[in-house]
């Protein structure tokens, strides 16, 4: 099996895809965020829509990160739209 | 100190627990409350990333601390069910002179706006991010 993270979609986001937390497979040892996005893009115009929204936020280990990381099995990796708090 | 909660919190209280005795000569308080957005009174919700949310306040408390000369200083935000009127965060700064309690306290509440994963949902409707926090949080960030 192959090593997995886990990927965390917030609020509209996890609204609009209908899910909120899942286990995502590592096909490679340097798969970064761009590449995850790509991946789940694949799954329909709706998956397409939200992931290459220019206001889509990720964070990475609870921390705001660049797409560009490369991941690591265990990992927690976070999307969400803007944030609305205070 | 920081605290992401469901229950209520009491202003006076909180003011209390700002006063360093002898020391502090000036406290702000700041509450944001929840607003009738739709006119509607419809039910109100705030989601939040557990975790990350509370490193996000963390860091905004330390960089304030670091930025003005701070006494005290508090911020409190609430998630879950709220109704309209509620209070929904309390960003509360103890100082000697008023003007690092003052920026401090609106430094603290601009960027909590535009970085805590904090998302509001009013019926059914998720509250759209604002322009304008974006430009109020980017004009201390400039330096």
């Amino acid at each position: 099996m192959n090593p997995s993270i886990t990927i965390l979609y917030f609020a509209s986001l996890g609204e609009s895809l209908g899910v909120s937390e899942e286990l995502f497979q590592l096909e490679r040892t340097d798969t970064t965020i761009d590449d995850v996005k790509a991946e789940l893009s694949q799954r329909g115009s709706q998956w397409q829509q939200q992931l290459s929204s220019p206001s889509l936020q990720c964070a990475l280990n609870q921390k705001v990160a660049d797409s560009t990381i490369r991941l690591t099995a265990g990992d927690e990796l976070a999307f969400f739209p803007p944030v609305t708090g205070g | 100190m920081i605290s992401v909660q469901h229950k209520d919190f009491d202003q006076n209280e909180e003011y209390e627990q700002l006063v360093c005795a002898g020391a502090s000569g000036a406290i702000v308080t700041f509450v944001g409350r929840v607003r009738d957005f739709a006119n509607n009174n419809k039910s109100f919700e705030l989601q939040h990333y557990p975790g990350m949310t509370e490193n996000v306040l963390e860091a905004i408390e330390q960089e304030a601390t670091k930025r003005w000369s701070l006494l005290s200083s508090k911020i409190i935000h609430r998630v879950g069910k709220l109704k309209i009127n509620d209070q929904i965060v309390f960003i509360g700064t103890s100082s000697a002179h008023r003007r690092d309690a003052f920026a401090a306290c609106e430094y603290m509440i601009d960027i909590l706006k535009t970085q805590a994963p904090f998302w509001k949902k009013q019926g059914g409707d998720w509250v759209a991010a604002q322009h304008s926090d974006q430009e109020a949080a980017q004009s201390w960030l400039k330096g």
